[in-house]
């Protein structure tokens, strides 16, 4: 399973790849294997303020709907809209054009909460 | 990694070889997918693919007067089974409601094989026995037999290739016993995804030889290890229920809309009485298939359905139809609102989004 050395994680099988102050968001290469067959994503609106670990996306696989977390607080400032065509792309390219959402984080020190690549690699066996 | 309670079939190893996802259902710990439900279900559709069955429940029943006396336990007539065919039924509470969808097969004159399902052959089983007149032989044979079920368009020429290219299938609704690779089974042309298919019986002993002698020969032909997954979208796009989901001792067949698998001719069965007052009056609540409109979250069991804005029922089965490439579900709703072509919203998070009526089945071969 492929666990990029350059990103974070979070329990919950986000991604996180620091952009400035800004977060970018995925779900693993892991969490879209468990799922497989994406069929569709929900997206959070722009501008929309979150909290750490608050559900403000889902991803639905053929069989079932998971909720997607801000890792950290902050404020939603772009979504991933061609998941809204193509939500296999979350399959298909998961660290990559299947991104979901870029959060402002309001702190850079919450991303200290968040795991690195050997942490993520040791919880997912 | 086996829970406690969990049963396994005498398949399993083999799944997890295959590199199965195992999730529990109805007691059994079962695969739910090996590769993707939707390659899975593509793989029944236009090849063939191989289902694990061996959780289901087999009764057999014998001895003088079994056929009048299970006619008076299950609603469709036994009396129209010629030795060897089988047909599908329902075995009924005193109230009409559905214990369990099965199907009965006819293997001697009083002699009957029925198939039930695993969540359910306990509850059948002691239901039987309650009324079973002590002449009647009545045995629980689930953990002696091992089961697949092969289906799709390619089975026919998956069975030349197993039988030797004279040897025919037994007809629709048919049973038969067969020798495969010095394996005895019987072979049943039945199913449950829409497509042309069989189910195999064998002894639990011979499962794994069955099951590998099919992979092997049939690579030629691309049959594919299929799981729970697929199984549950090849279902419900032809609208067979679920039970547990679609069937439950709180709905009766005529509100389930199949009516067409109980034979209200029939002097007696338990449940009668309910079922035909139910069927005269009509029922204040219905079964019915629908599809999504536009893009949108697939439907869930238990999202709730709208007509007209005033709240009529609930979704009891949905996902995103592989074949058809949009949301499909079944849901009971209220009767006067149960008509073909009604448009309909289904709430999923908070939002309303629309979906209409349609007519059995939802996916029909082009």
């Amino acid at each position: 399973m492929n666990v990029p050395d350059d990103l974070l994680y979070t329990e919950s099988h986000e991604w996180i790849k620091r952009e400035g102050d800004n977060i970018r968001v995925g779900i693993t290469d892991h969490a879209q294997a468990e799922l497989t067959d994406v069929v569709y994503a929900e997206l959070p609106k722009t501008d929309r303020a979150v909290n750490a670990k608050e559900a403000i996306a889902v991803v639905e696989s053929v069989k079932a709907a998971s909720d997607i977390y801000a890792p950290v607080k902050g404020t939603v400032v772009d979504a991933n809209k061609a998941l809204e065509s193509n939500p296999a792309l979350i399959n298909t390219d998961p660290f990559g054009q299947g991104w979901i959402f870029v959060l402002k984080i309001d702190n850079a020190d919450d991303l200290k909460n968040l795991k690195d690549a050997a942490a993520y690699k040791a919880q997912i066996g | 990694m086996i829970e406690a309670g969990q049963k396994t079939t005498p398949l399993y190893e083999e799944h997890v070889r295959l590199g199965a996802r195992i999730i529990p259902f109805g007691g059994w710990l079962m695969p739910v997918q090996y590769s993707s439900i939707v390659q899975e279900h593509n793989a029944v559709r236009q090849d063939v693919g191989m289902f694990d069955i061996s959780h289901m429940g087999q009764f057999i029943l014998d001895g003088p007067g079994t056929r009048a006396w299970l006619n008076t336990m299950l609603t469709n007539n036994l009396d129209k089974l010629e030795v060897g065919t089988g047909q599908y039924t329902f075995l009924l509470n005193e109230s009409g409601g559905i214990i369990d969808d099965l199907i009965a097969y006819r293997v001697g004159e009083e002699k009957f094989l029925l198939v039930v399902n695993a969540s359910r052959a306990d509850e059948d089983f002691d239901w039987l026995n309650r009324y079973r007149p002590t002449e009647i032989d009545l045995k629980n044979r689930s953990a002696n037999f091992g089961g697949v079920a092969i289906q799709g368009p390619r089975v026919s020429d998956l069975f030349h290739v197993l039988l030797g290219a004279t040897v025919e299938l037994p007809p629709r609704n048919h049973i038969a016993d067969f020798v495969i690779d010095g394996v005895d089974v019987s072979i049943a042309r039945t199913g449950y995804t829409g497509e042309d298919g069989v189910e195999v019986f064998f002894a639990a002993s011979d499962a794994v030889k069955f099951w590998n002698t099919v992979l092997q020969e049939g690579a030629v032909l691309g049959v594919k290890p299929c799981g729970l997954g697929a199984r549950d979208t090849l279902r419900l796009e032809m609208c067979y229920p679920l039970n547990g989901s679609d069937l439950s001792p709180e709905h009766n067949p005529i509100e389930a809309g199949l009516g067409f698998f109980v034979d209200l001719n029939k002097p007696d069965f338990v449940g009668r009485e309910v079922v035909a007052k139910e069927k005269e009056s009509g029922p204040h609540q219905k079964l019915i298939p629908f599809r999504m409109e536009g893009k949108g979250p697939p439907p869930r069991p238990h999202y709730p359905v709208f007509a007209e804005g005033e709240r009529i029922g609930e979704i009891t089965s949905g996902t995103l139809s592989p074949s058809l490439n949009y949301g499909i579900g079944m849901a009971y709703v209220s009767a006067p609102h149960a008509k073909i072509g009604t448009k309909l919203e289904i709430e999923i998070r908070g939002q309303k989004f629309p979906a209409q009526i349609e007519k059995k089945p939802l996916y029909k071969k082009s």
